[in-house]
């Protein structure tokens, strides 16, 4: 399946590619992309941010 | 007869005042652009709302610029495929970003703490940009465009809207994506960001317990520290007026 799923995402593919679950049926692109998604969600969730300028930073560029 | 007085507080008859006392009610000046934020704003997540304003940004620089030149240039320029693909792409991002940040909002139970309208309107922006979005693909003038509407109408012909919403009418699909859709989406966004900024960002849900959403903030001082010491409590606007308060 791993290579398919990165054929599809390949900006170069001309053909498209359908996944099947029952009545479901979504385009591998769309689903490349929503999977993509929700790892942006979890990594958001998890990543820890970037410290910004402390109060004494600030204070001190005040001066 | 009441004269313009000079005093803040005082009654007056002169709509400026009027105005100008309304939208300080509304979000007093130190919450416009505030330089402060609680600590749990340190989070990746909260992201996700400026990077979707950003987006937006991106499509309507490109929009205008595609409204301007006109068809023929989008499609035969190669300046213009550029234009037109960046406005594609900044949408494909507007949405992304707007999608992972109603995730993130609704995990968070983002209507806590009176901001129920804040929510809404952000549901509603959402459904207005589908809309938008749709009634793009319908204006791109190819046979892509083509191809969409005539699918599209028998599924908006069998709800019943397909009398005054006619997707397959060109000019009424591009005033609709270019002029309607645009200034409704626009008004949309506007409130949902004077909501967001009159109220504040939503603390996460354990560092609030819903009990306590609805009392007062007694200690003016607390939130005056340092943001890496905030308490995880957000007051409510009518709780803390003066400029620059943290919030």
């Amino acid at each position: 399946m791993w290579p398919s799923v990165l054929f599809a995402a390949s900006p170069l593919s001309g053909r498209s590619h359908y996944l099947h679950w029952g009545v479901i049926q979504i385009s591998l692109t769309n689903f490349v992309i929503i999977v993509a998604m929700v790892v942006i969600f979890v990594l958001a969730l998890v990543v820890p941010f970037p410290h910004g300028r402390s109060q004494d930073d600030e204070r001190d560029s005040d001066r | 007869m009441n004269a313009i007085p000079t005093a803040e507080g005082a009654p007056s008859r002169s709509w400026t005042v009027r105005l100008r006392r309304r939208i300080q009610r509304t979000v007093p000046e130190g919450q416009w652009l505030p330089d402060r934020q609680p600590t749990y704003v340190r989070s990746w997540i909260y992201v996700f709302g400026v990077a979707t304003l950003a987006a937006l940004v991106c499509v309507l620089a490109s929009g205008i610029i595609l409204t301007i030149k006109g068809s023929a240039w989008w499609h035969v320029s190669s300046v213009g495929h550029f234009v037109n693909s960046l406005h594609l792409w900044s949408v494909e991002l507007f949405f992304a970003f707007m999608v992972i940040h109603l995730w993130g909002k609704f995990f968070m139970a983002a209507w806590r703490g009176r901001r129920a309208l804040t929510w809404i309107t952000g549901a509603v922006a959402f459904v207005g940009s589908i809309g938008t979005a749709f009634t793009g693909y319908l204006t791109q003038s190819n046979f892509d465009s083509q191809w969409i509407s005539t699918q599209a109408k028998d599924g908006l012909n069998s709800v019943g809207i397909g009398a005054f919403f006619n997707v397959l009418n060109p000019a009424q699909m591009l005033l609709w994506h270019i002029v309607l859709l645009p200034l409704i989406v626009g008004f949309l966004v506007v409130a949902h960001l004077i909501l967001v900024r009159r109220h504040g960002v939503v603390p996460p849900i354990d560092a609030l317990p819903p009990e306590a959403e609805a009392e007062p903030v007694a200690d003016e001082a607390a939130l005056r520290q340092p943001h890496e010491m905030l308490p995880h409590k957000m007051p409510q606007p009518q709780e803390i007026e003066k400029p620059g308060a943290v919030r």
